[in-house]
């Protein structure tokens, strides 16, 4: 996608270490898009929080550089730390808990104006605008976070982020705790928007429909490392990767004609303090061969222009698929 | 109105103990007392009636005279008064300025941290009667000399309280969205985290009244905090003591009047410890 122009969001070789022996996130390259809808997945404990919170300059990177508009993070902060938190917003995964106890949602949607010192009154009219937008009665301004229910909640997280007009939005988990309803309509609303303002967002998602329901392009990440980065149609068609498959054939499918093989992982994720010795999954690879446990592969790019971390992915072994 | 109800609701659990309701009762009496000093009295505290001195409980005298005749229930009125504004003054000012440098520690690096945690540690060691007799030394006795001296003794509970509980809530979700919407950190502080961590505090300030009577007491008693003739029930004791032999009822009244109210005090402490979060630390002071 926009090949040629400066991504809105990138990461290059970037890597966060917590103390000498934790590698929360391993050398992970990412680009995204100006309009681009990227899906994040991956197991508790892969890194995704922590490519997040390093993306919004809430956690700082041990090496590589973070940029945004093509300018290193932390100068943009040292610049403009209000300009980029206009320009970037993130919905963090537990929505309730994101809103300060005591405050009423009133006060909550207009701070942002506060600490932004945008106009009033223009905020306030926007903010009943968006109210209706969002569905959210005007009443709900009134209560106490406690007092909305979950979906209630994430939308008030989603006004306040929205209040700002911010260019990128990234999402942790937003379906996370919601009735298959709400999850339904907080999607159609996260696209409409997609569709107004051209939005970017990056999506971390557990849920693989929501995936691929709304993204365009996918990113997996296992123990800290970028290991398979494909358009979101080719991915769910045919991973590449022995994890994505297992990751994959996991996720419930309504639809009862087709009968999906399930590949059963065994084991837990690695523990970040150990990491496997070569490619970090062989320990629980269904196809692991004698190389996988020494050499630890590239990021590479396939012929279809997808890149997978694996000596031998699957998308080359024939039938796999 | 849930802050209302929330506070109802607090009262309600204070009350469904036997320790609060005793305790509640105390402190209304005792802060009634103090407020509505000039009404509640029967005569003039200060005035003298040498013919009458140690005249024993009677109609006149609820509680009898001291040894210059004065009229005690009257005295220890406004000995309640000298008591709670003492208690006000002082640990207002200790919880005001406790929070802030323990919040101001909690934001530090680690270095400014240690500083502050050192300077805590220093007047906690430093043992108030020392202090106390060292100050008044230099300025003399007052009753503004023994509140400054409280506050300071009381300060670092407040000041370690507020800097624990400001940790345990920097990474909680809402903080990270406040600094995600790009609030700074003195909004954060004082906007966010405050409000969140008023309730140990304000429950550290009722159990810590108690204690500020008993020093204000202790200090008016050997002569180093309130002076004659303003009544504190410290200088009731020690004008008592000196006539003990003479007539026991002041002693008896004055001491009575201090335990009854420190443990009203107490009790109240304690069951609005419980009934805000019983699993407030204990060992926070």
């Amino acid at each position: 996608m926009n090949a040629g122009r400066t991504p809105i969001l990138s990461m290059d070789s970037v890597s966060v270490a917590f103390g000498d022996k934790v590698r929360a996130l391993d050398d992970v390259s990412l680009n995204i898009a100006r309009g681009e809808i990227v899906g994040l997945v991956g197991e508790s404990g892969s890194g995704k929080s922590t490519l997040c919170r390093t993306l919004m300059g809430l956690g700082e990177a041990t090496s590589g550089t973070v940029r945004i508009d093509g300018e290193p993070l932390a100068d943009r902060l040292d610049r403009d730390r209000l300009g980029f938190r206009r320009e970037v917003q993130m919905l963090l995964q537990d929505a309730v808990a994101s809103l300060s106890p005591r405050m009423r949602a009133r006060r909550l949607v207009e701070e942002p104006l506060h600490v932004h010192r945008l106009p009033l009154a223009a905020g306030r009219a926007r903010i009943l605008t968006l109210l209706k937008r969002l569905g959210l009665p005007e009443s709900a301004l009134e209560k106490f976070p406690h007092q909305l229910s979950g979906g209630q909640a994430r939308r008030v997280a989603i006004l306040r982020a929205l209040i700002l007009q911010p260019q990128v939005i990234v999402a942790d988990e937003p379906t996370a705790g919601l009735d298959v309803s709400v999850q339904g309509e907080l999607l159609n609303l996260m696209l409409d928007l997609h569709a107004e303002f051209r939005l970017t967002y990056l999506i971390v998602s557990h849920n693989l429909n929501v995936v691929r329901r709304i993204t365009t392009r996918s990113v997996v990440m296992y123990l800290g490392q970028i290991v398979e980065e494909a358009p979101t149609a080719a991915l769910f068609r045919a991973p590449a990767h022995p994890y994505t498959a297992a990751l994959l054939s996991t996720n419930p499918v309504v639809d009862p004609g087709k009968r999906r093989v399930r590949i059963v992982l065994r084991g837990e994720i690695p523990s970040p303090i150990n990491v496997p010795s070569g490619c970090r999954f062989h320990t629980r690879c269904p196809h692991v061969q004698p190389r996988c446990r020494q050499d630890m592969p590239d990021l590479r790019a396939l012929a279809d222009g997808r890149k997978v971390r694996c000596h031998f992915p699957l998308a080359e072994t024939a039938g796999m698929a | 109105m849930t802050a209302f109800a929330a506070t109802r609701a607090t009262f309600a659990r204070i009350l469904s103990g036997p320790g609060g309701i005793v305790g509640t009762v105390i402190i209304v009496l005792v802060v009634g007392s103090a407020i509505f000093a000039p009404l509640v009295v029967t005569h003039d505290p200060d005035a003298l009636d040498i013919l009458n001195r140690f005249s024993g409980p009677s109609a006149a005298h609820w509680l009898g005279t001291d040894n210059l005749g004065r009229d005690l229930y009257s005295r220890l009125v406004y000995g309640a008064r000298v008591a709670m504004m003492v208690a006000l003054f002082a640990i207002g000012s200790a919880l005001v300025v406790g929070t802030l440098l323990g919040m101001l520690a909690a934001s530090l690096n680690a270095r400014g941290e240690r500083l502050l945690l050192i300077v805590f540690d220093i007047i906690s060691s430093f043992p108030s009667l020392v202090l106390a007799l060292a100050v008044v030394a230099v300025f003399g006795p007052s009753t503004a000399l023994v509140t400054a001296i409280v506050a300071v003794t009381l300060m670092p509970h407040f000041g370690r309280v507020a800097r624990a509980q400001m940790l345990t809530l920097r990474h909680a979700p809402f903080i990270e969205a406040e600094r995600l919407i790009g609030a700074s950190p003195v909004r954060i502080a004082l906007s966010h985290i405050l409000p969140n961590i008023a309730g140990p505090l304000v429950v550290l300030a009722s159990i810590d009244i108690p204690v500020v009577i008993t020093i204000e007491a202790g200090l008016s008693f050997i002569g180093l905090g309130v002076r004659p003739p303003l009544a504190s029930w410290g200088t009731l004791i020690y004008d008592g003591y000196a006539y003990l032999s003479d007539s026991r009822v002041p002693v008896i009244v004055a001491s009575a009047a201090l335990a009854i109210a420190t443990l009203g005090f107490t009790l109240f402490g304690e069951a609005l410890r419980d009934a805000v979060d019983p699993r407030l630390d204990r060992e926070g002071r």
